[in-house]
């Protein structure tokens, strides 16, 4: 292993047993059963490899995101790094003392004191108990538990239980940090809180490995990315270019067709969309990102080929879970007025710093003019946005909160006393 | 520059596939020797805070057990109890190693798929989980044996010089209950049926075991295969060790050792080979 490296990891792979019903594990009876049945007959087994051909390298206090999809491999590998797990093939090198956060609050037990816990949940973590003591006021602190830190768990509101747990992982100080996904959960200002520790962190020359949706935190705090895609690392190199190959979604196919797609209601059939794509920067791509200039360009024709005498479009994007409308974009109103179209072309409707928080949509299309409708696709299509940084603050709204993004300005002004009362009531 | 602040103890660590006979890492759990603390004492306080008598369960469990089986079997006592000494004593002092033996192989067994969001999330010697059951059960053991002692008293039972043996059987009793424990712990993870047949399999065990009866009463023949069960080593020594009575055969003695040698050795091996595996699979 090369001295500047802080990690090594060469040809790994991790292979899982398919077709147990359970989790993994069986029961004695019917395993002896099955064996007895298939005696003599070779065992089928299905097989699926979770990793495959990973290799890549991370010097001394360098900060590298993981990103991909969900079932890309992230977990897996965020396990072997960490010991958890074992790979199937390959192997990994971690030279320095790794501190590896899955989740925050891992062991906490209910019936134990807060501080009971975060003794327990130091040791978890690999803090030693000295280590810990050392640290115990600024958890409790940065936790703001305050008095209640004698008191069972049990009895804490889930966000005192979470900032807790947080505060523990926060104040592990590791020579290798590998975080997943954790900043997941929790409050808004919370999670904001932990990244500005993380980032002081990797500030103050510890290797962090960093595994997440969140590309906006990915952009922050990583100064390389490495993607992956079925098990497989698809991209690597400087972050802002693995960013833009993960939401540009390199493989995927970027125009729907809509032709064959069932049609809303009656329409007069003057106008026929065929696709529907997205572009960012001039190219297609599959997914929208949040506070990115993007386009949505639709495809039409004309029964004859002749030119179009007249036509307004709409689109509007639900969410997908819900079906609550979320944006209604329509041309006229905008004082885009199209009265002579060429008989086939392309609509495309710009969309600045896109507004949707992280999530799942989808869009309906249509075209109508002085009370006709020419044209409409119900769900045209399905899309996912991927959370980005909309303020320029290097946060990223949290996908719980479905609405639209605005921008807006905070501020605080009043009298000392004001003040006072104000963090009084804050604090009770 | 990192490189330079890089602390000395900081080796490297190699994740390879798994190996089917690495050595035992006995290193790497005293490393967590910490963790090992913190679990064991997470154990003492969840089982005294959740129960309502607490500390007074351990000591009223052997009592209530021996006053109802004085109760069942008082006509009896005399004949079961071998060599003068009062049935309630006698019944006692078999029952305080059994039922730390009983709770410390139940306890380890489930110890694992208990605590299977740790192992999935968090790496740690595996073996603590078990080892920190069977530890916290030493308080209860240690509780157990004043309340033993109190009753020889109460009795006027004369205590023998041997008695300073009796942690030496104790011992005896505490790695064979670790080692079947932790075999059924890993087993456990990969066969969920095999947890539900340990509480009978103890049960079973009671019966085989001199607790209620004494070992010279069975068939010398029979004594030998009985032995294989350390737990009568064990009862036999506490009870020679304390009253003089029941002098164990140095053979059955040997046999008892052995074969808790052997489950200790065959436990270790068998959870090592399946440790690397319990994330997969728990």
């Amino acid at each position: 292993m090369r001295g500047d490296l802080a990690i090594e990891v060469t040809d790994l792979g991790k292979r899982f047993e398919l077709g147990a019903n359970r989790g993994g594990y069986k029961l004695l009876t019917e395993t002896l059963a099955e064996r007895f049945r298939t005696l003599g007959r070779p065992r089928e087994t299905g097989e699926f490899w979770a990793l495959r051909d990973i290799n890549f390298e991370v010097r001394d206090g360098e900060t590298v995101g993981i990103i991909g999809h969900n079932g890309a491999g992230k977990s897996t590998l965020f396990k072997i790094l960490a010991k958890i797990t074992r790979p199937t093939v390959g192997e990994a090198r971690l030279r320095g003392r790794v501190g590896a956060l899955l989740e925050v609050g891992t062991g906490f037990h209910p019936e134990l004191t807060g501080r009971d816990n975060v003794f327990l949940n130091g040791a978890i973590l690999n803090m030693s108990r000295a280590e810990i003591s050392r640290k115990f006021e600024e958890i409790v602190e940065f936790a703001d538990i305050g008095p209640f830190i004698d008191t069972p768990v049990k009895r804490y509101s889930s966000g005192m239980q979470l900032r807790l747990a947080f505060s523990v992982a926060a104040h592990l100080e590791p020579e290798i940090l590998i975080v997943d996904e954790v900043l997941a959960v929790g409050d808004l200002a919370f999670q904001q809180k932990c990244l500005r520790r993380m980032e002081s962190a990797s500030r103050e020359g510890r290797t962090v490995l960093f595994i997440s949706h969140n590309l906006a935190s990915v952009r922050t705090l990583c100064d390389r990315a490495i993607m992956l895609a079925d098990g497989r690392i698809a991209a690597e190199g400087a972050t802002h270019e693995v960013i833009d190959a993960y939401v540009g979604g390199i493989e995927s196919e970027q125009h729907l067709s809509l032709r064959e797609r069932e049609r809303r209601g009656k329409t007069s059939g003057r106008l026929r969309f065929t696709d529907i794509w997205f572009e960012r920067n001039g190219k297609p791509v599959d997914s929208l990102v949040t506070g990115e200039d993007q386009d949505i360009v639709l495809s039409y024709e004309s029964p004859d080929g002749l030119p179009v005498r007249g036509a307004n479009f709409g689109m509007t994007i639900a969410t997908s879970s819900e079906g609550v409308p979320m944006l209604n974009l329509y041309s006229e109103t905008t004082g885009a007025l199209f009265e002579r179209l060429p008989g086939s072309g392309h609509v495309r409707c710009h969309l600045p710093r896109l507004p949707l928080p992280a999530g799942q949509y989808f869009l309906n299309v249509w075209s109508d003019y002085e009370g006709e409708q020419l044209d409409a696709v119900m769900a045209a299509v399905d899309f996912t946005v991927a959370g980005g940084d909309f303020y320029g603050s290097g946060r990223e709204p949290t996908p719980d909160h479905r609405t639209v993004l605005v921008d807006h300005a905070w501020s605080i002004t009043g009298s000392a006393a004001e003040e006072l009362a104000q963090s009084s009531s804050s604090s009770a | 520059m990192a490189t330079a602040e890089r602390s000395s103890a900081s080796a490297e660590v190699v994740v390879a596939p798994p190996t089917g006979w690495g050595a035992l890492d006995l290193r790497e759990l005293w490393a967590h020797r910490e963790l090992l603390y913190f679990l064991t004492k997470r154990e003492l306080q969840v089982r005294y805070a959740q129960s309502f008598f607490g500390v007074a369960w351990v000591v009223l469990q052997p009592l209530v057990l021996a006053f109802i089986l004085a109760l069942f079997l008082g006509h009896f006592a005399h004949t079961l109890s071998g060599q003068g000494v009062p049935a309630a004593v006698f019944a006692v002092s078999g029952l305080v190693p059994w039922l730390f033996t009983a709770a410390a192989v139940t306890n380890a067994a489930n110890s694992l798929v208990q605590d299977a969001p740790l192992i999935s999330k968090v790496y740690f010697p595996r073996l603590a989980l078990p080892l920190s059951k069977a530890l916290s059960l030493l308080i209860d053991l240690a509780i157990a044996l004043v309340v033993l002692l109190v009753i020889t008293f109460v009795y006027g039972v004369g205590i023998q010089s041997t008695f300073f043996l009796v942690p030496v059987f104790l011992l005896l009793g505490i790695v064979s209950a670790f080692a079947v424990g932790t075999w059924f712990a890993a087993i456990n993870v990969k066969y969920r049926d095999v947890g539900q047949v340990v509480p009978m399999l103890v049960q079973i065990l009671f019966f085989l075991t001199p607790i209620l009866y004494s070992s010279t009463i069975v068939p010398e023949k029979w004594q030998y295969i009985l032995a294989l069960n350390p737990m009568v080593a064990v009862i036999d020594g506490v009870r020679w060790s304390l009253y003089g009575i029941d002098f164990p055969h140095p053979g059955i003695i040997l046999v008892s050792v052995g074969s808790a040698l052997a489950l200790l050795v065959g436990s270790l091996i068998y959870f090592h080979r399946t440790e690397q595996y319990f994330a997969d699979v728990v």
